[in-house]
């Protein structure tokens, strides 16, 4: 019963948005206020009738309702409460019935907090969004419906990948669609400005802020993925370019674009054409990354069951939402342009030389992403891309996108000169070289070049930051607390970036690898640290069996720690899975892996010691908060619609 | 004014090699071994003392397929196999991967025995030797011994009425 009142709630939302997309832009054509007032009562009850139906989705999953087809196969009545509920999410079906319910969450957002645009604007926005819901509820109608019914109801669930049983897992998908998603409120921003054919500096505070806050989720939802890949896959990787983490670091790459673009836009009034366009790339390259994941056009890990008519279903919707707003936008992107003069150095060179930059990075990971798919659509080979592409091509691009940063803290608006940019950044570039080659000498065993490269654009970001900061100490008291919080804001998000930067270099250069067989009493030495094999017992666990290794740490012959890596079978499926041993601490991480018993008690175990790698997901939060503390206030935007 | 046309451009490009995209298969990797003689190997009959070599099947069209009592796509296609079986007078060998005897007589009991060989690769030594990366897999063996296809994952009706029936109808018209 539940479950069908959530299948009716489900169409009663894809009536509600289709009343969303076409009602408040009939309003605009006719000049009918009421009906153009009509977007957010549509836009509540929408999000009201998701929510229920996702509730009753939940419902079932805790019901243990095997008598719905996607709970028997994606959970087990064995299964810990808090892995049912997000076993809800888990797979397929669900996963895009989250996605469109916080699509209305975000159109819901918007439709309250739009006070200061024009109510044209503000309709026809909302309307865009409501095209997108609508044919994302059809699309979970028609070829994914999480509420269909088995004739035979089975006596217990197919359980959930053992993989996806973990915590890390279970926030990751929703924080990752709150960023996805929250793209599509620039994208209808972008369209709804189009359609008006004229665009007003303020706006682009209002675009800058939604783009905020889906930016800083994506940034958290990336790092999430990336933390658990590291910790539950086994293999102490921690980015993989697989094509569905590319999936998500495209509209990142965009996103961060677009939020420099835009503060072009809002503080000198020029590139609106770029920020609009910029705006429905970002929006364009999620729902590109939905059709790569959904369609099983590439081969990937994280690859959900494929169906063809899946994949014509989004390619469709793709074409239809994605080339509408780019026809529109070839069509009238000229009646938005303003050119403001500025010179050849200034703040918007800058800024927009590493726009380039960054879309320069984003074209090359799309090309790595679909190389596979483009040979083999011409004919001419079946190969894989992998991280010796990535990493060659993405490394020469950061390096100049990092030096470009830490000048254009530094630059005016309109107009700079290099000799008065070059007084002022000189002791940050003395003190980043210094800071590249004294750390490395001290605190690492050896001197590379390339971590002296890394550590010097990570100081030189941080540091130029830093003092862009303390040059606006007198400007903040003035302007107010608004601004004094907005430039905050910028100073973390790019301190956050330059932490990021630097685990990576460090990681990547200076982690250490063995692979080794010992026996019980055994030990292995990595520098100072000691690791002894104690032995493996059997545990039996809840939902799962376990061989449960115990490796004692020696840090200078002091005892540090014990490590318990596992190997789990799970009751419901035979696949082994691999639980790492982590020691985590700011400076490092100690990682044991568990591999195969060898004869006798033996064991063959992998180690590794993996230097900041804390580093890569604690400058993700930093770039988050800062995102955060960066938005502009409703007041400011109001102010400055006004003048 | 012109550029402004460049996105959807790129766009349309991008989406006609998606649609093309969409008909492939990423999976289906074309196995190198394809016109190469069949690797050959000597293994015991499952549950019989006898050993078995390809050699013994020169001169005759023949399949091998792949299989396991682990694998439960196998299961899928063993029922077909099974009824394709009872239909044409086939040499077909199956070559039990990675399994022991006893579950795999007992799989063969339960759902049927369409092969006229049964051969034992416990280690997965021959396996390797044919290239074989996932079970269940199909190789297409012609009378000179030479592969002619491979199926990778389970046969379906489909692919078993649009490309394995044509190619031994001409493997054994030229014969």
């Amino acid at each position: 019963m539940i479950v069908e009142i959530g299948h009716f709630a489900l169409i009663l939302g894809l009536a509600f948005a289709m009343v969303l997309a076409s009602v408040p832009l009939l309003g605009v054509q006719q000049r009918q206020p009421l009906w153009m007032e009509l977007a957010r009562t549509a836009a509540v009850g929408q999000f009201a009738l998701l929510g229920l139906a996702f509730a009753c989705l939940i419902y079932a999953f805790i019901q243990d309702d095997f008598s719905v087809k996607y709970v028997a196969a994606n959970s087990n009545s064995q299964l810990p409460l808090i892995y049912k509920i997000s076993a809800t999410w888990g797979a397929h079906e669900g996963s895009l019935l989250l996605w469109a319910l916080i699509l209305t969450l975000w159109t819901l957002a918007a439709a309250l907090f739009a006070k200061q645009l024009p109510p044209t604007l503000k309709a026809r926005l909302l309307s865009v969004l409501g095209w997108i819901a609508a044919g994302f509820i059809l699309f979970i109608l028609i070829t994914s419906n999480p509420f269909e019914r088995l004739l035979e109801v089975p006596q217990e669930g197919r359980s959930l990948n053992p993989l996806l049983q973990d915590i890390g897992l279970a926030i990751h998908p929703p924080m990752l669609y709150m960023g996805y998603v929250g793209m599509a409120v620039a994208f209808a921003f972008a369209v709804a400005v189009l359609m008006e054919g004229k665009m007003e500096n303020a706006w682009a505070h209002w675009a800058q802020t939604w783009t905020l806050i889906a930016w800083a989720f994506l940034t958290l939802g990336i790092a999430l993925g990336s933390w658990w890949a590291y910790y539950e896959l086994g293999w102490g990787g921690w980015w993989f370019w697989d094509p569905v983490e590319n999936a998500s670091l495209l509209p990142w790459i965009v996103a961060t674009a677009l939020i420099h673009s835009l503060a072009i836009t809002a503080k000198r009034g020029s590139f609106q054409a770029w920020s609009l366009l910029l705006a429905i790339l970002a929006f364009g390259l999620s729902l590109l990354g939905t059709f790569l994941v959904r369609s099983g056009v590439l081969t990937s890990v994280h690859a959900f069951t494929s169906d063809p008519s899946r994949g014509v279903f989004i390619l469709v919707f793709l074409v239809v939402i994605v080339g509408a707003a780019l026809l529109l936008f070839s069509a009238r992107a000229h009646l938005v342009t303003q050119q403001r003069a500025f010179k050849p150095l200034s703040k918007e060179t800058l800024l927009l030389l590493n726009n380039v930059l960054l879309m320069a990075m984003m074209a090359t990971v799309l090309l790595g992403t679909l190389y596979p798919l483009i040979l083999d659509a011409l004919g001419i080979a079946k190969l894989s891309v992998g991280a010796p592409y990535f990493n060659s091509v993405i490394v020469p691009l950061t390096v100049p996108l990092a030096l470009l940063m830490g000048l254009g803290f530094a630059a005016h608006w309109r107009e700079s000169r290099a000799g008065g940019l070059l007084k002022q950044l000189w002791p940050v570039l003395l003190v980043s070289a210094l800071l590249a080659f004294v750390l490395p000498l001290l605190l690492l065993p050896d001197l590379q070049g390339w971590a002296v490269v890394g550590l010097f654009m990570s100081a030189w970001i941080a540091l130029s930051a830093l003092q862009w900061l303390w040059q606006n100490r007198a400007a903040t008291n003035s302007t107010g607390r608004v601004q004094r919080r907005r430039i905050l804001g910028a100073v973390l998000a790019h301190i956050g970036f330059a932490v990021t930067l630097a685990g990576i270099t460090v990681t990547s250069l200076y982690s250490i690898e063995k692979d080794l067989r010992l026996a019980p009493g055994e030990s292995y030495s990595i520098g100072d640290t000691r690791f002894q094999f104690v032995g493996v017992i059997q545990k039996q666990e809840h939902n799962y069996l376990a061989s449960e290794g115990t490796i004692k740490v020696y840090a200078n012959n002091q005892w540090l720690t014990d490590l318990h890596p596992q190997k789990r079978t799970y009751l419901s499926q035979a696949m082994p899975m691999t639980e790492a041993g982590i020691d985590a601490q700011l400076s490092r991480d100690l990682f044991v892996a568990l591999g195969e018993k060898l004869d006798g008690a033996a064991w063959s175990l992998r180690i590794q010691y993996k230097p900041l790698i804390r580093w890569i997901w604690l400058g993700a939060i930093l770039m988050a908060l800062g995102g955060l503390l960066a938005l502009p206030s409703g007041r400011q935007r109001r102010k400055e619609s006004a003048a | 004014m012109k550029k402004q046309w460049l996105p959807i451009a790129v766009f349309s490009l991008l989406v006609a090699f998606l649609a093309i995209g969409l008909t492939l298969n990423p999976k289906a990797v074309p196995s190198p071994l394809i016109g190469k003689p069949a690797p050959d190997f000597t293994l015991p009959l499952l549950n019989q003392q006898t050993a078995f070599s390809p050699q013994q099947l020169r001169g005759q069209v023949w399949l091998l397929n792949v299989w396991a009592s682990w694998c439960s796509s196998c299961q899928q296609e063993h029922r077909l196999l099974v009824r394709f079986a009872q239909n044409r007078t086939l040499t077909m060998v199956g070559l039990n991967y990675k399994d022991t005897p006893n579950e795999a007589q007992a799989w063969l009991d339960a759902l049927g025995n369409p092969y006229s060989f049964v051969v034992e690769d416990q280690n997965g030594q021959a396996g390797i030797d044919w290239g074989v990366y996932g079970v269940p897999e199909t190789f297409v063996v012609d009378a000179a011994g030479i592969i002619r296809h491979k199926f990778t994952g389970p046969l379906t009706q489909q692919r078993l009425d649009n490309e394995l029936l044509p190619l031994l109808n001409t493997l054994e018209m030229t014969q």
